[in-house]
């Protein structure tokens, strides 16, 4: 079957079989791990960097 | 009359000034706020590309290049979606946020993660591609070992389709209003008391049901 | 409102607050989230874009992998296959569904979505093709045949299939007697390979409209060139299927915990499976949709702490 044409060919082609991460009987895609590690990242980050002082509201 | 106690009822549960507040309180400041209107940013993403997509039809993307784009935006949005939900629900948990009555505006947002998987669900179904195949042949043995797949058959893609366009957006949607609407009524969880603080007589802490 | 001095140290929190406010704009908050968002989202399409591996068609299932096709197709003639099999909703087996305890879940709704493997996948099909008249007279003979032959036939057809030399990449048995089941089967081949069948099997007793590809994809599912395909991609129960993307893309990261059960006793070899799961999985979710009312999930936010964190600013104002 033909491919679809492309607007524009994607910078990375992610269509490559994924590499995965095994551990006993556990196993996950690095695509997979790399968005858990991402989230718990910006938890922290969220929890941890400064929010800007407001103005008290009168 | 239905139509004065209808508007009654509406406006004094939430007057103007409740429903669309231009300060809230002081505990409200940090990066951890952000993120339940991120996930509302990232649902009115999914619409409107899904709104694109639905212009010409399932078979557009898998035959044009404009239609492969906004099928990305579409796909991307939802991790978005899902990514922003989930940093927002861990947030909310943490600060305890169903205390002080809250108790319905976290069940409203939990139902509406569950309902949003299942719209999520029925997206991959409809996908007319080898993964979606792959999953209703796989998803038909979990749904019809409880009777659910005698109903709901995951291989007739039209019936999957209309879910996802139709039925589970509107049910996303409705539920995610009903949730932001009960946080303007009931305003933002204030924090747990301070140490060595005494609670003010008649407080509600976690004590007592919500 | 209008403010007032110092925040309260131990707020109610079912009662509106009567501490300080501060200056917030909501509908502004939205709007730079709707540009972060819409400007993220193009940034990963642009980046990554989206996969789209093409469908297994039952014409390439049948030119890839012939033997395998004849193979699934005999098992759905003499109704030995996992489909034939099933129960509800499909058919009526015995002993076949699955079941929670003493519940049976499965065979509740009965049969709405009959599949006669046999009639549907092989035998109407055959029918169909014109201008055969030694094919008419195959099926003719299969039909008019006691069980025990049809079974005969089909029992030495299955067991020669691993023996075949592939002749234009056509299976050819030895020498063998399957009875009418060698010309049936040949013609089956043809037809799938021709894409006459993925045709055929959608089209569902002549019907012009269609959205409904259950008999096609249960047909599909039933071979292994699928099977191993989706293993190639890593989507296989074993493999924490239920999580993963073809390719090398992120996938369904929020189903870690459903597929976490089917990795693991006494689920991993348990042929009820997907029901006890799908159970489980239910009862937890309801339990975290009542979070707010079960004690001791309801305190341990305050017991963990992390809220401090969260409001540290209130707290050193209020702690001084």
């Amino acid at each position: 079957m033909a491919t679809a044409p492309v607007l524009f060919a994607a910078l990375f082609d992610l269509n490559d079989p994924a590499r995965y991460l095994h551990w006993h009987f556990f196993q996950m895609s690095v695509a997979n791990v790399v968005v858990i590690v991402l989230m718990i990242a910006v938890f922290a980050a969220a929890l941890l960097i400064p929010f800007p002082k407001r103005q008290r509201s009168s | 009359m239905w139509t004065t106690w209808l508007r009654e009822r509406a406006v004094s549960s939430l007057p103007p000034e409740k429903l669309l507040p231009d300060r809230q309180p002081s505990y409200v400041s940090s990066w951890i706020y952000v993120f339940g209107v991120a996930t509302i940013a990232a649902l009115i993403v999914i619409v409107v590309s899904g709104m694109i997509l639905g212009l010409k039809g399932p078979e557009w993307w898998h035959v044009s290049s404009v239609g492969h784009f906004f099928n990305s935006i579409h796909l991307w949005s939802v991790e978005l979606f899902f990514f922003a939900m989930v940093v927002h629900l861990w947030g909310k948990f943490f600060m305890g946020a169903w205390r002080g009555g809250r108790g319905r505006t976290w069940v409203t947002g939990a139902i509406a993660f569950l309902v949003a998987i299942g719209a999520a669900f029925t997206g991959y179904l409809s996908q007319q591609n080898f993964d979606s195949q792959w999953i209703a042949s796989e998803g038909k043995d979990g749904l019809n070992s409880v009777g659910v797949g005698a109903f709901f058959n995951v291989a007739d893609f039209g019936q999957m389709y209309t879910f996802h366009v139709v039925l589970l957006p509107l049910a996303v949607v409705a539920l995610v209003v009903w949730h932001v609407l009960l946080v303007r009524r009931h305003g933002v969880v204030p924090p747990y008391p301070a140490k060595a603080a005494k609670p003010a007589p008649g407080a509600a802490s976690e004590g007592t049901p919500p | 409102m209008s403010a007032v001095g110092a925040p309260p140290a131990a707020p109610d929190p079912s009662v509106p607050w009567p501490g300080p406010f501060v200056r917030y704009d909501l509908v502004k908050e939205l709007v730079v989230a709707l540009g972060v968002v819409t400007l993220l989202a193009v940034v990963l399409t642009v980046l990554f874009s989206s996969p789209d591996d093409p469908p297994t068609t039952i014409q390439s299932w049948a030119q890839a992998d012939p033997a395998d096709f004849l193979a699934t197709a005999m098992t759905e003639l003499n109704g030995t296959s996992e489909l034939a099999e099933y129960g509800p909703p499909y058919n009526h087996t015995p002993d076949a569904t699955q079941k929670v305890g003493p519940l049976d879940l499965q065979s509740t709704p009965g049969v709405r979505i009959p599949i006669d493997t046999a009639k549907d996948f092989v035998l109407e099909p055959l029918a169909e093709i014109p201008a055969n008249p030694r094919l008419r007279l195959a099926l003719a003979a299969y039909e008019r045949a006691p069980p025990t032959l049809q079974e005969a036939w089909a029992g030495a057809y299955e067991e020669a299939l691993p023996k075949a030399r592939m002749v234009h990449g056509v299976p050819a048995l030895p020498a063998g007697r399957y009875g009418p089941v060698g010309p049936m089967m040949a013609a089956l081949l043809g037809l799938a390979q021709s894409g006459g069948l993925d045709g055929a099997l959608l089209a569902n007793n002549h019907r012009f409209y269609q959205t409904n590809y259950t008999k096609p994809l249960l047909f599909l599912s039933g071979g292994g060139y699928f099977e191993e395909r989706a293993e190639g991609q890593h989507l296989l129960g074993t493999q924490w299927g239920m999580m993963n993307e073809t390719g090398s893309y992120p996938g369904q990261v929020w189903l870690w915990l459903y597929t976490f059960w089917y990795q693991i006793e006494p689920f991993l070899e348990s042929p009820n499976a997907d029901a006890l799961i799908f159970v489980l999985m239910s009862v937890l979710s309801l339990a975290f949709i009542c979070i707010p009312f079960i004690p001791g999930l309801r305190t341990l936010p305050r017991h963990l702490g992390l809220y401090r964190v969260i409001w540290r600013d209130h707290y050193r104002e209020v702690e001084g």
